[in-house]
């Protein structure tokens, strides 16, 4: 392992998740609400009377974040190496196990281990040993 | 009020992601690649993001309605089963493959990105059929229902 001084971004990282407690602080004490996005998504798939208007809020807001940063400042550019299977297969990953994990790295690993869960806690080591592992795989194993 | 709140929630959300770059799927996967050039930076995010939100946690713990009166939803399971444990090494392993997870993917939608859209749709997809087999399962054996 070598550390990567130049993408290393301390204070934007720190400055980012700030936002990111903000807004799961937010969610939580104005609308009882875990900001889990697969579970807000989710919610989503199997809709109940009453509780689809602040689903479909909260997901519109972060499809119109990039407008508002836009306005800001300039738009960012994304990597996406991921061939079109690749992200198919990704996808139907993370989405299969958000829902049986009842979880991600937001309800899980900012929501959860705010509030001290030993299952978000357990949930978010194993997946980020997971994506660890992957990775592993994938960048040193299989030459990708 | 509270879909407004939402909706402000989402999109402050949104701005953190892109601030701190967890958008892009190359910056998220540095962090990833151990073996490699490693790059810290998601620690930074969730330090800063469970820093906040641990204090609002602690308070919206001793409460039963939120400040705009709705019910306080907070989850009640502990056990750690295998159904958490499971999906937790599928979404890893999804994650690791494209550097995408649920918020961050979204956000990278907003931006226009095409890819993002493959991700969703089968992200989407993945929820939708888990959905499925779970009812199914639901009506053929109601003791199988999860806790």
């Amino acid at each position: 392992m070598t550390i990567a001084w130049t993408a290393f971004t301390p204070w934007l990282s720190l400055a980012g998740g700030l936002l990111i407690g903000v807004a799961a602080a937010l969610l939580v004490l104005f609308n009882g609400r875990i900001a889990g996005i697969s579970g807000i998504v989710g919610g989503l798939l199997a809709p109940r009377r009453g509780d689809i208007a602040w689903r479909v809020a909260f997901v519109a807001g972060l499809l119109a974040a990039p407008a508002a940063w836009i306005a800001l400042a300039a738009a960012p550019h994304l990597h996406v190496a991921a061939s079109a299977p690749v992200l198919v297969a990704a996808g139907l990953l993370v989405g299969v196990g958000t829902r049986l994990g009842s979880g991600c790295t937001s309800g899980h690993g900012v929501c959860g281990i705010s509030r001290g869960s030993r299952r978000s806690i357990a949930a978010t080591a194993t997946f980020m040993a997971a994506g660890f592992a992957v990775v592993f795989a994938v960048r040193h194993l299989l030459g990708g | 009020m509270r879909t407004t709140l939402a909706f402000f929630a989402g999109l402050v959300f949104g701005l953190g992601l892109l601030l701190s770059g967890m958008a892009d799927p190359a910056k998220v996967l540095g962090f990833l690649d151990l073996a490699g050039a490693w790059d810290p930076s998601l620690m930074f995010v969730m330090g800063g993001a469970v820093g906040v939100g641990a204090v609002a946690f602690a308070a919206a713990r001793r409460r039963t309605r939120s400040l705009l009166g709705e019910p306080m939803q907070l989850p009640t399971a502990t056990a750690i089963d295998r159904r958490l444990l499971a999906g937790a090494l599928l979404f890893g392993a999804g994650w690791g493959l494209a550097g995408f997870c649920p918020g961050p993917a979204l956000v990278a939608l907003g931006l226009g990105e095409g890819k993002a859209a493959v991700f969703v749709a089968a992200m989407l997809a993945g929820m939708g059929l888990f959905e499925f087999v779970q009812r199914r399962r639901l009506a053929a054996r109601p003791e199988a229902a999860s806790r």
